[in-house]
């Protein structure tokens, strides 16, 4: 069954504000929707409600994946169901290595009694290391401690290649790469497109979308998508930036609780 | 005033004791000097733990140890502890005393000493006499001065100069019958320029009420290399009390690593006196507290030693309502120029009810020294459990490897593999998993 993924009129608050007012998206899987829009819209708060990050709930709406009911789900089930979030900002955790970090993650997806053997995983590992152009020592390396702001965005795309989710969100994937290491994240993503999977990239940039074509973009502002469109739209805020779609909706203040 | 504790022993007694054991008149003198000390000193006052409410008068009473010929023949408690040829230098002791010893011929040959520390007193007089109670002086509080009249059994190290030991030399420390006094004193001397690794175990096994004295000393002459791991794993009817005390000579080195898995309270104090050049001293701590224990650990480097270095590291991890003082002193002598003392201590706590406390203290009496300090007390960083758990990791297992990797960088340097798994494994038992 093709991936299918749907927000249904979604609001969620922080600390009892309100950021998120009612998101409505719907996803199948071979698709990749791109979410633009201006600082503090809410793009970061509606990846981590899907993902189920505590600081945020949920006081409305639905979230389904292939039918099954995302918000019922703990963290852990969300990320076993399928969905993958890599985050904007990644934690940082002394004492455990990326090797057995990925490996748990891996383990957990798998039946007691079946993990996965430590040669098949260093494997797959190496193997995904190579092509996102990690030396092998980020392995060792205690997860993500000390890594640079693009060292850590390649090693969620490493866990993103290995933990294979059925829907990815990437959250400003692109920021802090360099070019080079842009077009290796982007084919990572590339070879990643199927079928089965969907992708939900947050960005500011054209530039990720030169290198992964969406099939929708939509802009975000206030809490809500209030435009979508094809990948032209991605073309035109970079070459405009946001004040047209502002005039066009009458939007003087876009950041989340501004409204009129 | 003159203080009146109540002793666990009268001089009579000891005098009689003593001399039953054949010691050297030299020792009975020793030891009945430190009782009668004993008898006007306080007990240490440890910071922010007020021991003087623990009960610390379960001392029991001497009973003979009762030796055994062959490993075979050693409780199993013990036997679990002994792996492939560790048993070629081995001395364990039982209660009062040490009912099992052995040391292989290649270390004999080069005139290593590995015996009980009585064994040692009787037979090797001028390398015990010169050394004994002088680095943990008795008179620093009741309880050195208690040990320094009543000690039993212990262990003793000798390496001669130049002399090599590659393979750890191990004891082994069970308290049985809460009866019997279990005092160990150990006592190494590391001549110049020779290099050993002492490693130690103390366990217990039965509910009743019982009290560890015990005392390290260690003398590291110059140029030699002193590795002492120890691990503690006392069960919860035992309060530990352990005073280790280590002095280097010129360019001479020690190495500490101590697992405090105790379940029940503990006050440990571990110290160099850096007193010679360019001596180093490197302390690892690792301690999992649980249940209502109460615990205080202390690290001390004292520099007197010119571009002497020193390096102290605490991790402990709380549970329950366990709670931990933990202290590290790094004092910088006048003269100890061009010195180095760095210290962390941090302690994670994994309930409401559990307590940590870190208290780093640096006194410098010198302009042209290096010194830090470093310490946290925290919780499990919920940010990071949700990262692991957006990888689809459960939260207890999300749990446990952070606060394995709370622990892991000072595990992973631990230059025994052996003695890492089992520090591994009684974590693991102590976090309940
Ligand atoms: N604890 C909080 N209390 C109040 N407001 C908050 C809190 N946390 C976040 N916000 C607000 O929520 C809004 C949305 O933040 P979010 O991180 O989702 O924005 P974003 O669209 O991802 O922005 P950017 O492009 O800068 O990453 C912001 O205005 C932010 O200040
Ligand atoms: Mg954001």
């Amino acid at each position: 069954m093709a991936t299918n993924f749907v927000i249904e009129g979604l609001k969620a608050t922080i600390d009892n504000k309100e950021i998120l007012k009612g998101i409505n998206l719907s996803m199948k899987g071979g698709e990749i929707h791109a979410i633009m829009g201006p600082n503090g819209t809410g793009k970061s708060t509606l990846a981590s409600a899907l993902m189920g990050h505590p600081k945020y709930e949920v006081t409305e709406g639905t979230v389904t994946l292939d039918g099954e009911d995302v918000l019922e789900m703990e963290v852990d089930e969300r990320a076993r169901a399928g969905l993958f979030l890599a985050m904007q900002y990644p934690s940082e955790i002394t004492g455990v290595t990326n090797s057995d970090f990925l490996r748990s993650a891996i383990n957990a997806r798998r039946e007691e009694g079946k993990e996965i053997s430590l040669i098949k995983f260093i494997r797959q590992m190496e193997g995904s290391m190579k092509e996102l152009d990690m030396n092998a020592e980020f392995a060792h390396r205690y997860l993500n401690e000390g890594f640079s702001g693009g060292e850590k965005k390649r090693n969620e795309i490493l866990q993103m290649l290995l933990l294979e989710p059925k829907l990815v969100i990437l959250d400003e994937i692109d920021s802090g790469l360099d070019i080079d290491a842009l077009k290796i994240v982007a084919n990572g993503v590339n070879k990643m497109r199927n079928e089965d999977r969907g992708f939900l990239i947050i960005t500011h940039y054209q530039r990720l979308l030169d290198y992964i074509t969406p099939d929708y973009v939509h802009v975000m502002m206030q809490g809500r998508i209030v435009k979508s469109g094809g990948p032209e739209l991605a073309a035109r805020l970079e070459a405009e930036g946001y004040d047209w779609v502002k005039e066009e909706l009458g939007i003087t203040d876009e950041t989340v609780g501004q409204e009129a | 005033m003159t203080l009146q504790t109540i002793l666990p022993l009268n001089l009579e007694a000891l005098k009689s004791l003593s001399q039953q054991k054949n010691e050297p008149a030299w020792l009975t003198e020793n030891r009945l000097k430190a009782l009668e000390l004993a008898s006007k000193l306080e007990l240490p006052k440890p910071e922010k733990t007020k021991i003087d409410k623990w009960d610390l008068s379960d001392y029991g009473t001497y009973q003979a140890p009762v030796k055994v010929a062959t490993l075979d023949e050693l409780p199993p408690l013990i036997s679990a502890l002994v792996e492939g040829n560790e048993s070629d230098n081995l001395i364990v002791q039982k209660d009062s005393g040490a009912i099992f010893s052995s040391l292989s011929d290649e270390l004999k040959a080069q005139g290593v000493i590995f015996t009980d520390l009585e064994t040692a007193a009787r037979e090797h007089e001028e390398l015990v006499k010169p050394y004994l109670t002088t680095v943990v002086a008795p008179d620093e509080h009741q309880l050195t001065a208690l040990n320094a009249a009543m000690w039993n059994g212990g262990a003793f190290l000798y390496v001669p100069k130049n002399v090599e030991v590659n393979i750890p030399v191990q004891a082994i420390f069970l308290t049985e019958n809460a009866g019997a006094t279990f005092a160990p004193r150990i006592l190494v001397v590391a001549d110049t320029n020779s290099s050993v690794t002492y490693v130690d175990n103390y366990i217990s096994s039965g509910d009743d009420v019982r009290v560890h004295n015990g005392v390290v000393e260690i003398v590291a002459k110059a140029g030699a290399k002193v590795r002492y791991a120890t691990v503690h794993q006392f069960g919860g009817s035992t309060t530990d009390m352990s005073y280790r005390r280590a002095i280097t000579e010129n360019d001479a080195s020690i190495e500490w690593i101590i697992g405090e898995m105790n379940d029940g309270n503990t006050v440990t104090d571990t110290a160099t006196v850096l007193k010679g050049n360019g001596s180093t001293s490197d302390a690892k701590i690792i301690a999992v507290g649980s249940g209502s224990q109460r615990l205080n650990y202390t690290t001390k480097a004292v520099h007197f030693g010119k571009d002497t270095t020193s390096q102290m590291i605490t991790r402990a991890v709380m549970r329950e309502s366990a709670n931990a003082i933990i202290n590290g002193i790094t004092k910088i002598e006048h003269g100890a120029t061009r010195s180095n003392g760095e210290q962390t201590e941090k302690v994670l706590m994994l309930s409401p009810k559990a307590r940590g406390d870190a208290n780093p203290i640096l006194l410098i009496d010198e302009d042209d020294v290096m010194a830090g300090h470093a310490a946290s007390v925290g919780q499990v960083n919920p940010e990071q459990v949700h990262y692991l758990m957006s990888r689809g990791i459960t939260r207890p297992e999300a749990e446990r490897l952070i606060i394995y990797g709370f622990l892991a960088p000072v595990v992973s340097d631990i230059p025994l593999e052996r003695l890492q798994t089992r520090l591994q494994e009684l974590v693991e038992r102590k976090l309940g998993q």
